[in-house]
């Protein structure tokens, strides 16, 4: 007897469980992840108050579309024209940028000749290679920043090394410098920068590098024209991974900055917690997160883009 | 024109098919084009490539066959450049190339995997060896043009090696090698990621191109099939060593070793002791013959007593119903035990009286038989006395 | 065998690896100095280990991150993973756009934005800080990288084995918990791992939903370093460097145990 083949029937509960497979973490996001930001663009647009919460209007869902309409009303653009005015906001903004650009180039230098190397190594080492490279990533991160407390500070143990050395007279004068803060995030985004990369080296044919010799072009030529168009997903990812989070960082310069390292997670931070400015803190956090719009829609491409290839 | 060439002719026979006018290898005055000179390549303790030399000439089409592992690759990728001789050299055109780093030889490869630059369209691909040379553009693309032309790729050349069929592929990477005009063109596995029906089609294409361009092919490959199609000689190799270099023909029906006979194509191996030697014919004792084999054509001298192996390819093999008339030599009975039908051959497995099988095949000539063979049938099986090859190794 | 591997890479390896350790190793070896001095080293001593162990607002806050890490990493674990089915198994669904962005967004949203834009909710729905608002807050933040991790297992899997599976008369939702679930089981462990240890490092997201009676240990190290480097944070620095390794070595032998027995 000839059977069609068709679809398995999976009945009314089987359709309903798998309507749900995307919709308990769509809505859980929905909840936790998007909503929050239209409260924090809401709530940029109020103004200070002595209060508790210390904002007003307060949002309250009780009120209704009525309430919407006249919380709307009272929308001031307060904080906003005080990020443009004020220059420490902006210098912050500026700041955070050229510390996070500064770093990412930093990391990608030597980020590069490691995964490069991973990639090339035996194969039987590659998964050791890996973890030695996940394994700081799983111990915190506090404590990797607090790690280089004890190193760089004046009486720390890298001036005390040089000076017996005789490299130098004078204790460093690195900590609560930039250059200390460059040195945590280089050290605490290797990993991030590293992983990509090799991911994309590894799957990298080595077999072109040698048709490229082999067509007449020296190996540091072919590592141009051949291995880096190639890998530029993974540096792309990579400079993403590391430049996105490294703009709103607040614990490695608040460790291991001065107090003229300016960065935008740490004028928040203050912002919020010290000065208690709940609405300037959102309007900071809003326009941090229109500056990273655009990183970060273009790292979600690029992630979307390697799991479309994959499957 | 020296046609008498020794072991390729006998008196008026020939062995194989012959390239006539094309024998360079016979002439003791040609010099070769590539010389392997003593050339060992050592990972650790292991030798890839033990002491080998090879001369090979310039316009052959030049084979190396033999199974994954016996160092054909390494042969050829140590001519590419890739790596380096741990002892002896190797010249090109009276070049020693020790030292020599890939991207200055005058020699270009095609690869196994075809290694096309996913970044660059087809035309790109072609061009990049030219660019590299800093020839000027408008040569460059006269270049590429010409060499879309020659594999037929024209309208595919702004695409990308992804949005191409394997066969295509196989051409751009052919293009790309044949670009330069190098003096060598080396093949690695050039077929061996086509279907057969391709595969086929792609083997005389090459030839053709071969002879055309005047150009030095190398090919490797592990498909006996394909060196034969194509090689104007053939180098087997077994453990870093070269076992025989001979035209096809040769290789086929006159196997310097147990080892050729039994990689190139199906053959039977008898186990003997030589019980009488002649000037190029000897008498064998066989443990699964009932009476003593006699073979003809021998190449090497035998002694008395001499164990030896006797070969015998499956379509020299005669095989009937009725016993043979009285007289004929070299007689077997047995019982057909499998059949195996493929069309154009049908290959019989028959069973003597010793246990031993026989692997027997018979081409299909007629597509009627009156009295076809079946399982079970008494038969016999009978060869000439030139038919069997005697192997001293 | 193309892959040359020189004296560059090596060099580039052993410094890379320098780098990310020694650090490390140095806190480590000097939470058992005797001296309270840093650069001073005043002999082996395990009293800074014996002192942590009489400091009950730290063993407190410890207590309480542990619990967080754990409830957070088992709901981020199950929300992670039916996320990465969502985008792995579901082809082209109306939000699948805003899908991807939310669960690839929160991977390099500066934690700053996270902690505030919670915070804000919490308050808004006025939902006491405390406990449970840090749990929800590390669940929402560590089941993104979940997805990622089961995500690059599922995009390997085998769907012939689930089809063979239903060919033999097993109903999908029992295909999924005996065919599917133990196969990719190794990477659901990893999530979990990675969801835990995130949760248990996380600073500043604690920082801004938790509230009173709520402090983290990263929370309480926090305020400690703030005023130094003492031998004594050293010595927890140690403790969980050590726990994390033996998490991470006992997973990675779990995945090799089930890969070779996959083989």
């Amino acid at each position: 007897m000839d059977v069609a083949p068709r679809p398995p029937d999976r009945g009314a509960f089987g359709r309903a469980l798998g309507a749900l497979i995307p919709a308990v973490p769509f809505l859980w996001l929905t909840f936790f992840f998007l909503i929050p930001f239209v409260i924090v663009f809401k709530i940029a647009l109020s103004e200070p108050a002595t209060a508790q919460p210390p904002y007003r209007p307060v949002f309250d869902l009780s009120f209704g579309l009525e309430g919407l309409s006249e919380a709307l009303s009272q929308l001031s653009f307060y904080n906003f024209s005080l990020l443009f005015e004020d220059s420490l906001y902006f210098s912050s903004f500026i700041s955070s940028l050229r510390i996070a650009a500064v770093s990412t180039v930093l990391l990608l230098a030597i980020g590069f000749p490691i995964a490069y190397a991973m990639a090339k190594a035996p194969e039987r080492w590659r998964p050791t290679l890996l973890m030695l490279v996940i394994l700081p990533f799983w111990t915190s991160f506090l404590i990797r920043v607090y790690a280089w407390i004890g190193i760089l500070k004046p009486e720390g143990l890298l001036s005390a090394l040089l000076i017996n050395l005789g490299l130098i007279g004078e204790p460093l004068q690195i900590m609560n410098t930039d250059t200390a803060v460059f040195i945590g995030i280089v050290y605490s985004y290797l990993p991030f920068m590293v992983l990509p990369l090799y991911a994309t080296l590894e799957k990298f044919d080595y077999n072109l590098l040698e048709a490229a010799e082999d067509l007449g072009c020296p190996p540091l030529r072919a590592f141009w024209r051949i291995t880096v168009p190639l890998a530029m997903p993974g540096i792309l990812a990579g400079c993403l991974l590391c430049f996105i989070p490294v703009v709103g960082e607040f614990v490695i310069p608040d460790l291991l900055g001065g107090s003229e390292t300016l960065m935008i997670g740490r004028t928040l931070w203050s912002e919020f917690f010290s000065n208690r400015d709940w609405p300037l803190a959102s309007a900071v956090a809003v326009v941090l997160l229109v500056l990273l719009v655009g990183p970060i829609v273009a790292y979600r491409d690029i992630e979307a883009r390697r799991w479309e290839k994959a499957k | 024109m020296s046609m008498a060439v020794d072991g390729r002719r006998r008196g008026s026979l020939a062995i194989g098919a012959v390239r006539r006018d094309f024998a360079p290898w016979a002439d003791p005055a040609a010099t070769p084009f590539i010389r392997f000179e003593r050339v060992t390549k050592r990972y650790g303790d292991v030798a890839a490539v033990a002491d080998l030399s090879l001369d090979i000439f310039e316009r052959e089409f030049f084979c190396l066959l033999g199974p994954s592992g016996c160092g054909k690759t390494t042969l050829m990728r140590m001519l590419a450049g890739f790596e380096a001789a741990s002892e002896g050299r190797i010249v090109l055109a009276g070049q020693d190339l020790s030292g020599v780093p890939p991207y200055r030889r005058p020699v270009n490869m095609m690869f196994q995997s075809y290694a096309l630059f996913p970044h660059m369209s087809v035309e790109r691909n072609i061009a990049f060896g030219l660019e590299q040379d800093r020839l000027p553009k408008a040569e460059i693309t006269e270049r590429v043009v010409e060499m879309l032309r020659l594999v037929q790729l024209e309208p595919f050349a702004r695409r990308r090696p992804a949005q191409l069929s394997g066969g295509q592929r196989q051409r751009v990477a052919l293009a790309r090698a044949l670009a330069k005009r190098p003096k060598v063109l080396l093949l690695d596995e050039p077929l061996g990621a086509l279907d057969k029906k391709l595969r086929e089609e792609t083997q005389f294409e090459l030839m053709d191109l071969q002879v055309k361009l005047g150009m030095t092919f190398l090919v490797v490959t592990h498909d006996q099939e394909e060196a034969m199609t194509m090689a104007d000689r053939i180098a087997v190799m077994d453990h870093g060593r070269i076992v025989q270099v001979a035209t096809p023909g040769e290789i086929y029906e006159q196997p310097a070793s147990r080892y050729v006979a039994e990689f190139i194509g199906d053959v039977n191996i008898l186990e003997g002791k030589v019980s009488e030697a002649g000037e190029g014919r000897c008498t064998l004792a066989v443990a699964d013959a009932p009476a003593s084999v006699s073979v003809a054509g021998v190449a090497e001298p035998l002694k008395p007593g001499q164990e030896v192996a006797l070969a015998l390819r499956p379509e020299k093999l005669v095989l009937t119903h009725e016993a043979p008339p009285a007289g004929t030599p070299n007689v077997f009975a047995g019982t057909v035990w499998d059949i195996g039908y493929l069309g154009d051959w049908t290959i019989y497995l028959v069973r003597l009286a010793s246990g031993r099988t026989l692997r027997v095949s018979r081409a299909n000539a007629t597509r009627f038989v009156e009295r076809p063979l079946s399982w079970d049938d008494e038969v016999f099986v009978h060869f000439a006395p030139e038919a069997g090859v005697v192997l001293t190794r | 065998m193309n892959r040359r591997f020189g004296f560059f890479d090596a060099t580039a390896l052993t410094l890379g690896f320098a780098f990310l350790y020694l650090p490390i190793l140095i806190l480590v070896v000097y939470s058992f100095n005797a001296s309270r001095l840093v650069t001073v080293w005043g002999g082996f001593s395990t009293q800074w280990y014996i002192s942590l162990l009489q400091n009950e607002q730290l063993l407190q806050a410890a207590w309480i991150s542990l619990r967080v890490a754990f409830l957070s990493a088992a709901a981020a674990t199950v929300l992670g993973t039916l996320a990465a089915l969502a985008l792995v198994r579901y082809g082209r669904y109306p939000g699948r756009t805003l899908f991807t962005g939310m669960v690839y967004a929160p991977l390099v949203m500066p934690e700053v934005i996270t902690g505030l834009s919670l915070l804000l909710l919490f308050v808004a729905v006025d939902f006491d800080r405390g406990f449970w608002t840090v749990v929800l807050a590390h669940t929402t933040f560590t089941m993104c990288f979940v997805t990622v991790v089961v995500q690059a297992r599922l995009v390997d899997f085998d769907r012939s084995l689930e089809e063979a599976a239903m060919d033999l008369g097993c109903p999908p939702l029992k295909t999924f918990f005996t065919i599917t679930l133990p196969l990719i089981a190794p990477s659901v462990l990893a999530g979990f791992l990675l969801a835990f240890t995130l949760s248990l490092d996380d600073l500043v997201i604690a920082s801004f939903t938790s509230g009173p009676g709520a402090t983290t240990l990263p929370m309480r190290i926090y305020s400690q370093v703030r005023l130094g480097v003492t031998p004594e944070i050293n010595a927890v620095c140690t403790i969980l460097v050590a726990l994390v390794t033996i998490g991470v070595i006992i997973a990675s032998l779990a995945t090799k145990r089930s890969a070779v027995a996959r083989q």
